[in-house]
């Protein structure tokens, strides 16, 4: 970044005052942060007094938020010149980021600056019009929709040159524009070629509380309790234990108290009980939704039947390390059984790694 | 306790030790720039990295504190290594990392010689660069009258930023921008609004903050540096004076833990230029109403003359605020040889007195017992102007825990948070009824009533002091072992007067009666700046500068400036101090000791000391407690109660105001400065403004 | 082998279908949530480590342990959960999808860990220039309000605030202390740690830090049991993971996968396969700008985990993959990235501010091949005086990908020296950076 300061004074207002739905807006910002704390609301005070005031920061609001937040007006000067989207100097109407990192940047960026550069400019030049000025900004985190760049609030995504020029004349000529990707795709999804997430029952409600099996089968709850937690046969909570502990039992109990045929892919629990008003009839959404495909349940029920048949032994087996769907079509329950996996102790220890945290 | 293992040898140390102490415990020594004892840890430089086994990378030493450090697999205490290939490589790279941007101006650079970074380039960086890219340029900024920036120099060490946010209470600057672009500077680049800000430039390890008024006068070698005490205020800073030749070049402060820790305040520091300037440097004599340059002889012989058969009761001395106790002592035998019981050291015409005890006038918990307080007081006193340094130790108090501070007085910046209980004498009342911080004091353990020394000056000071005395022995102010009643004086001779019992005596005047019109024939000044004389009374005046004294005087004596005699100084706490002669006085200008001594020849009361280490034994015998340097000599703070409570009158309903009205021009060398002047006038408007 | 939808948690990541509370229900989220909070924090906690679910921000920390570190009781300080949305790695842009198209499922991941953690607010820091999913998150945060589901009188009766918050352009408040100091109002630089932010976190109060992705999949994680997210995945990198597939493949798209899935078919599979075909693949960035690339040969097959990935000396990082094909200037293309670290350095520390600047110049240079062949040996050992010697982990980021450009193409910075000296009166390269 280069050096950042504010506008010269020719540039700068004599005067800046949030306005009256801003100063109540900024009592409520204020109220999410603990008694004396108000300083924490100085990034979004900045920035709607950034929005308020055409798009960039003068001086006399950075003093403002100053004196609302009771902090000494150099510690908010620091904050305005550290973080880049504050801008200290007139912008255009349009004011355009263009991303430069390395996924725009190999994407085909470097076209898209030469756009800019040809229509409007050298960066931070405001048009004549006052419409547009534009900046290279680093990566905005919409890397999969590369090349792209922000106009005001909004992404414009998957560009060429083209498209960037026709959305520079759009805006122009006051037309609407559809923020996003500009090439049809719907947002970071391959374009065109959705293969994921095909499976109705994801959507329908039919899966909703198909977990709770695993719960149901482990313990029997005392009435008490089940009051308590307003439910009719919640399970009981199982005892703190370490984290493998616990779970070969449960797994034993499941197999044991359902066989090893009954635990279709995505079925619910047809007796699941509604553990609260908020939950919107779990049991008719999950009986709507019971029947996923059936040549998939078959090949998984008898995958899971052989499986825990085994267990049902009663020695309960750490789980392979496949144990995950294989099918692309949704097909065997993990619930049910579960947790053998956990025995295993690499899965709960610090991994190798060091990491950032532990620095 | 800790065990450590630094470079083979095993340390004990508090657990709260960071690795860099615990190294230094070791004998290891680890190089710093943003690290200061007194300040936050930023731990941002980098330069102090050392290996701590176990862990992969090399460790910030700075802020890595013994008690993280993990044991070894066999228990064995933690190893820290300073001196492996990993340590001096990680110093070589931050080292070239801060030199890359740092200019080659150390020919130029004010800095040189006295700079962090060149010594430790020295020690352990490498001795060529492999920076072929253009250095940073940073434009430099304007950031007040006594520090001046060189920015590209700036190694972004922030001792600044946190000095002024933490120590001096101003949070003037900061560092704005980011990355390598981070630029330190005041907002839109004012003056810093603090009286310590001189400190920075100390605190800078660099050539980035300067002493503006310094700027390329001279090497750090070329100074020849003694030792000595500042006088600016009654504080007693410790400092050093730097001179060169016959000329005082700078004054820096020396560490004295208990008074002024590291820092000094701006004008201890800045005062400079005024030894030089407005100064007294031949005796001078009115003639026909003017004055004209005069010998010693002269002087003296016009002086005699008028004492000879003058009547005792008509002859008085006032002693000013920059007296020496030497001089004083010396003056007051002078006047009791001359059988005049007019003598007073109080020209503000206090009311504090010895007779009250010695705990009557000093500031008796100590400047360091400031920290140990639990509740403070603040009476008719801003002691940000009065002594900055205890300010800022009340102010480091504060931030080290909760400590409710009220204040009767002024409403002013003092840089802490405070609840305000009025203005005056009222008020003062209003709280000793009761109310919430009235139980805070009573509650409090170690309670500190601050009393400014200005409101013993006022006309209702003896009923005012009456007042605090009876709120003290409420609130249990003065305990076994605690005395919380601190008289916060601001004139550096005053304890020393009131010691030496620089009062009236038996009959005598006090310092306003002495000056109003008629009361006097003979009226001996000796630099007192601050009082006005009615016209009338012969006044002969022994000082440095012409200032008002020298103005209202028929005869002028050249005296000598504390940086050129040795003299002893009480604090306000009491303690015994004494400067060192850095340079000579000026023309025909002699020690003002001498000076009373070779008068009362001619005057016919020869004095009995011949030299100043006579004078001193005979004062010593007289005071014991004044030869124990660095001292404090306690009193009964019980019999001071007693003895203020028994003061009678009733107060007036006028608010209290500081004395100290202008904190930059408070005695005659600060007045003759032109820095103080600027400071003043910029401090005047603009400050107040910024100190909200 | 591919997962499969059902063990997919994130069934909205392309917002195909509304991400509104009624539909986000349909799918799965606020199921149950009382009776997961239920079970107890030790069970919460003993379920998230047995999971094996690692930090999905990118270093990887065990999730279940971090939260774990939390102090046992809420003593004077109240205890803070703070979500880290300021997703600014460059390749990474999966959060986004997260807070756009599933927001519930992170909201009630919120809430869930910080019952865990006995905390009763959590605040939420979206990068700044994410508007839109701002918007979008704050629109399910005030449904989730009215329906009860959080406030301080909520349905599952833990009094539970969620705030969400935002910053202003800094990568560095990706950072977790940095973002606290942001989160404070202040400039976003990182504090020396220790003390660690579960002792002295937001406002000086235990607080735990988590990536949206960490957070947003913990609700189905204890639905579905500890277990079946181990089972997923591979050995000591169990579960799925959002894989943002950035760069020169045929469909570049965000995808949920089981980690360890190779390279060569989460391209194949997923994003249309590599633009070109297979042999015009140059290298890859497997997890976001800091991590160094890894040359074809050696990614193609690789699983791609953590572990998998640090054998070939680079990272998953948040699984931002930036694929690079041979029409890329890798040298260039390295050099904006060491660009993206000198504008992103906070500047607090020596190492950092001072050579992110020197590296990125040194690389600017060689990208035209304005340099010397010795350089390339000092630059490497410029990298290696700034990682390790900073105060937070930017300065790492900012070494590596250097590191990993001198390890695997060290040839081709020197012919771009040959080159230019043989012609040095060529028109100068155009600067990428500028």
């Amino acid at each position: 970044m280069s050096v950042r300061r504010l506008a010269p004074a020719e540039d700068q207002p004599a005067s800046f005052s949030f306005t009256e739905e801003n100063e109540r807006w900024i009592e409520k910002q204020i109220a999410k942060y603990p008694d004396g704390r108000q300083a924490s609301a100085v990034i979004p005070m900045l920035w709607q007094a950034q929005k308020q005031h055409d798009g960039w920061l003068p001086q006399r609001a950075i003093e403002a938020v100053a004196a609302r937040l009771g902090m000494p007006v150099i510690r908010v000067l620091e904050v305005a010149t550290f973080y880049t989207m504050f801008n200290l100097e007139p912008v255009g109407r349009w004011f355009i980021q263009l991303c430069g990192t390395v996924p725009c940047h190999v994407k085909g960026s470097l076209d898209l600056k030469q756009v800019l550069l040809e229509r409007i400019g050298d960066q931070q030049h405001v048009t004549a019009d006052g419409n547009f000025s534009w900046l290279e900004v680093e990566c905005l985190g919409a890397c999969c929709n590369a090349p792209m760049l922000q106009i005001n609030d909004d992404y414009y995504e998957d560009l060429t040159p083209d498209l960037l020029i026709k959305l520079l004349d759009d805006l122009a000529a006051g037309r609407e524009v559809k923020p996003g990707p500009q090439n049809g795709r719907h947002a970071s999804e391959p374009h065109d070629a959705v293969k994921t997430l095909q499976d109705p029952a994801l959507f329908d409600g039919s899966l909703v509380g198909s977990w709770r099996k695993r719960f149901e089968q482990q313990d029997v709850k005392t009435p008490d309790e089940a009051k308590a937690a307003g439910e009719v046969v919640p399970p009981k909570a199982p005892e703190p234990a370490p984290a493998a502990a616990p779970t070969p039992q449960t797994e034993k109990q499941a197999a044991t108290a359902t066989g090893p045929n009954d635990p279709k892919p995505g079925r619910p629990d047809a007796g699941r009980p509604e553990h609260s008003a908020a939950a919107d009839a779990p049991a008719q959404r999950a009986k709507s939704g019971e029947e996923p495909v059936a040549a998939a349940k078959q090949a998984d029920a008898s995958d899971a039947s052989s499986k825990e048949g085994s267990e049902t032994t009663g020695e309960p087996v750490p789980a392979p390390q496949s144990e995950k769907s294989e099918e692309p079509t949704p097909s065997r329950p993990s619930e049910g059984k579960p947790a053998a996996a956990a025995d295993e102790p690499e899965a709960s220890k610090a991994p190798r790694g060091r990491s950032k945290e532990t620095e | 306790m800790t065990k450590i293992i630094v470079d083979d040898v095993e340390v004990d140390v508090p657990a709260d030790y960071t690795l860099l102490q615990a190294c230094e415990a070791a004998g290891a020594e680890i190089p710093r720039f943003c690290f200061h004892e007194r300040l936050s840890i930023a731990g941002n430089c980098r330069m102090c990295l050392v290996e701590l086994k176990g862990a992969p990378k090399p460790v910030a030493s700075c802020a890595w504190g013994v008690r993280d450090c993990r044991p070894g697999p066999n228990g064995e205490p933690p190893t820290v290594v300073t001196k492996s290939p990993m340590v001096k490589k990680a110093r070589e790279g931050v080292m070239e990392f801060l030199l890359i941007n740092h200019p080659l101006d150390c020919p130029i650079c004010d800095q040189g010689g006295e700079c962090d970074l060149q010594d430790q380039a020295m020690a352990y960086g490498v001795d060529s660069s492999r920076f072929h890219e253009n250095k940073r340029a940073v434009p430099d900024k304007y950031i007040g009258p006594l520090v001046k920036t060189s920015m590209n120099r700036c190694i972004h060490c922030t001792r600044c930023i946190r000095f002024v946010a933490e120590v001096a209470g101003v949070p003037d600057l900061g560092a704005t921008g980011r990355g390598e672009d981070m630029e330190i500077t005041t907002y839109l680049e004012r003056a810093m609004g603090s009286e310590l800000q001189a400190n920075v430039a100390d605190l800078c390890p660099v050539g980035a903050l300067t002493h503006k008024p310094q700027a390329f006068n001279g090497r750090p070698w070329e100074l020849i540096k003694t030792p000595s005490i500042d006088v600016m205020d009654a504080v007693g800073s410790n400092i050093r004076v730097d001179a060169r030749g016959r000329e005082v070049m700078r004054v820096l402060p020396r560490v004295h833990e208990d008074i002024n820790e590291e820092w000094i305040s701006d004008k201890t520091r800045q005062h400079v230029d005024g030894l030089k300037l407005q100064r007294l440097d031949r005796p001078f004599l009115r003639e026909n109403g003017r004055l004209r340059p005069a010998t010693w002889a002269e002087a003296f012989a016009a002086i005699a003359a008028k004492l000879k058969g003058a009547d005792p009761k008509r002859v008085g001395a006032i002693a000013g605020d920059l007296a020496a106790v030497e001089e004083m002592w010396a003056l007051r035998s002078l006047m009791t040889a001359l059988g005049s019981p007019n003598i007073d050291c109080r020209q503000d015409g206090s009311v504090l007195s010895p007779a009250h005890g010695r705990a009557s006038y000093l500031f008796n918990p100590t400047i360091a017992g400031i920290e140990e307080a639990d509740a403070v007081l603040i009476v008719g006193a801003n002691p940000r102007r009065e002594a900055a340094i205890v300010n800022a130790r009340l102010r480091k108090r504060w931030r080290i825990g909760p400590l409710p501070v009220g204040v009767v007085g002024e409403r002013v910046d003092l840089t802490y948070d405070y609840a305000y209980l009025g203005a005056g004498p009222e008020s003062l009342a209003q709280l000793a009824k009761g109310g919430e911080f009235l139980d805070l004091l009573k509650s409090a353990e170690r309670p500190l009533i601050l009393v400014g020394a200005g409101i013993a000056a006022r006309p209702d000071g003896a009923a005012v002091l009456a007042a605090v005395a009876s709120l003290a022995a409420a609130v249990g102010a003065v305990t076994e072992g605690w005395n919380g009643l601190a008289v916060l004086q601001n004139a550096a001779s005053r304890v020393g007067g009131l010691d030496i019992g620089f009062v009236p005596g038996e009959g005598g005047l006090a310092a306003p009666a002495m000056v109003e019109a008629g009361a006097l024939d003979v009226l001996f000044n000796l630099g007192a700046d601050e009082i006005a004389i009615s016209p009338g009374a012969f006044v002969i005046y022994q000082g440095t500068h012409g200032d008002d004294g020298a103005h209202r005087a028929d005869v002028i004596l050249p005296g000598a400036a504390y940086t050129e005699k040795s003299g002893t100084y009480v604090n306000t706490e009491g303690r015994v101090q004494q400067t060192n002669r850095a340079v000579f006085p000026p023309g025909e200008a002699r020690e003002d000791w001498a000076i009373l001594r070779a008068l009362s020849d001619v005057v016919g009361h020869r004095l009995p000391f011949d030299s100043l280490p006579a004078l001193r034994r005979e004062l010593h015998a007289a005071h014991p407690h004044l030869a124990a340097l660095d001292e404090i000599a306690a009193g009964d703070g019980r019999a001071t109660l007693d003895a203020w409570a028994a003061l009678g009158g009733s107060a007036s309903s006028a608010g209290f105001v500081s004395p100290v009205a202008d904190f930059y021009l408070t005695n005659p060398i600060a007045r003759a400065s032109r820095i103080m002047a600027e400071c003043s006038a910029l401090h005047v408007t603009p400050a107040l403004e910024a100190a909200e | 082998m591919a997962l499969a939808d059902r063990d997919r948690i994130f069934t909205n990541v392309y917002g195909l279908h509304s991400p509104g509370l009624e539909a986000a229900r349909k799918r799965g989220a606020w199921d149950g949530t009382k009776f997961l909070l239920d079970q107890g924090i030790d069970w919460i906690i003993n379920e998230m480590k047995a999971s094996g679910l690692r930090g999905r921000g990118g270093a990887g920390f065990p999730t279940g342990l971090k939260w774990s570190f939390m102090p046992k009781e809420v003593k004077d300080r109240p205890h803070y959960l703070v979500v880290n949305g300021d997703e600014s790695e460059p390749g990474t842009c999966k959060d986004r999808e997260i807070m756009r198209h599933d927001p519930h499922l992170f909201i009630e991941g919120c809430m869930i860990a910080s019952f865990a953690m006995r905390a009763h607010a959590c605040y939420v820091y979206l990068r700044g220039e994410y508007i839109a999913e701002r918007i979008a998150l704050q629109k399910a945060v005030d449904e989730a309000y009215e329906a009860k589901l959080v406030g301080k009188d909520n349905v599952h009766g833990y009094p539970f605030d969620i705030y969400v918050h935002h910053g202003a352009g800094a990568y560095i408040c990706g950072e977790e202390t940095a973002l606290l100091e942001s989160l404070e109002g202040k400039k976003g630089m990182p504090r020396l740690k220790p003390p660690f932010p579960a002792n002295m976190g937001l406002y000086g109060c235990p607080t735990t830090v988590n990536n949206v992705e960490s957070i947003a999949v913990s609700g189905t994680i204890l639905r579905r049991g500890a277990g079946w997210f181990a089972g997923l995945g591979t050995k000591n990198n169990a579960g799925t993971k959002l894989f943002c597939v950035s760069g020169h493949v045929n469909k570049p798209c965000n995808v949920e996968e089981e980690m360890g899935i190779t390279f060569r078919e989460l391209i194949d599979r997923h994003c249309g396969g590599m633009r070109g075909g297979w042999d015009n693949l140059l290298c890859s960035i497997p997890g976001g700008s800091s991590v160094p690339l890894v040359p074809a040969e050696q990614i193609i097959d690789a699983q791609m985990d953590f572990d998998t990935l640090r054998g070939l000396q680079s990272g998953l990082g948040t699984a931002a993959v930036i694929v690079l094909d041979k029409s890329t200037d890798i040298v260039r293309a390295i050099a904006r990235i060491s660009y993206f670290y000198k504008h992103e350095s906070c500047g607090q520390c020596t190492p950092c501010r001072e050579g992110t600047g020197w590296m990125w110049r040194v690389l600017s240079r060689m990208a035209e091949g304005r340099a010397q062949k010795r350089e390339i040996g000092m630059l490497l050992e410029v990298t290696k005086q700034v990682e390790g010697h900073t105060i937070c982990a930017l300065g790492d980021a900012a070494a590596w990908p250097i590191q990993g450009l001198i390890r695997h193409f060290r040839g081709e910075i020197e012919k771009r020296i040959d080159q230019y000296a043989g012609n040095p009166h060529s028109e100068p390269v155009l600067m990428a950076a500028e």
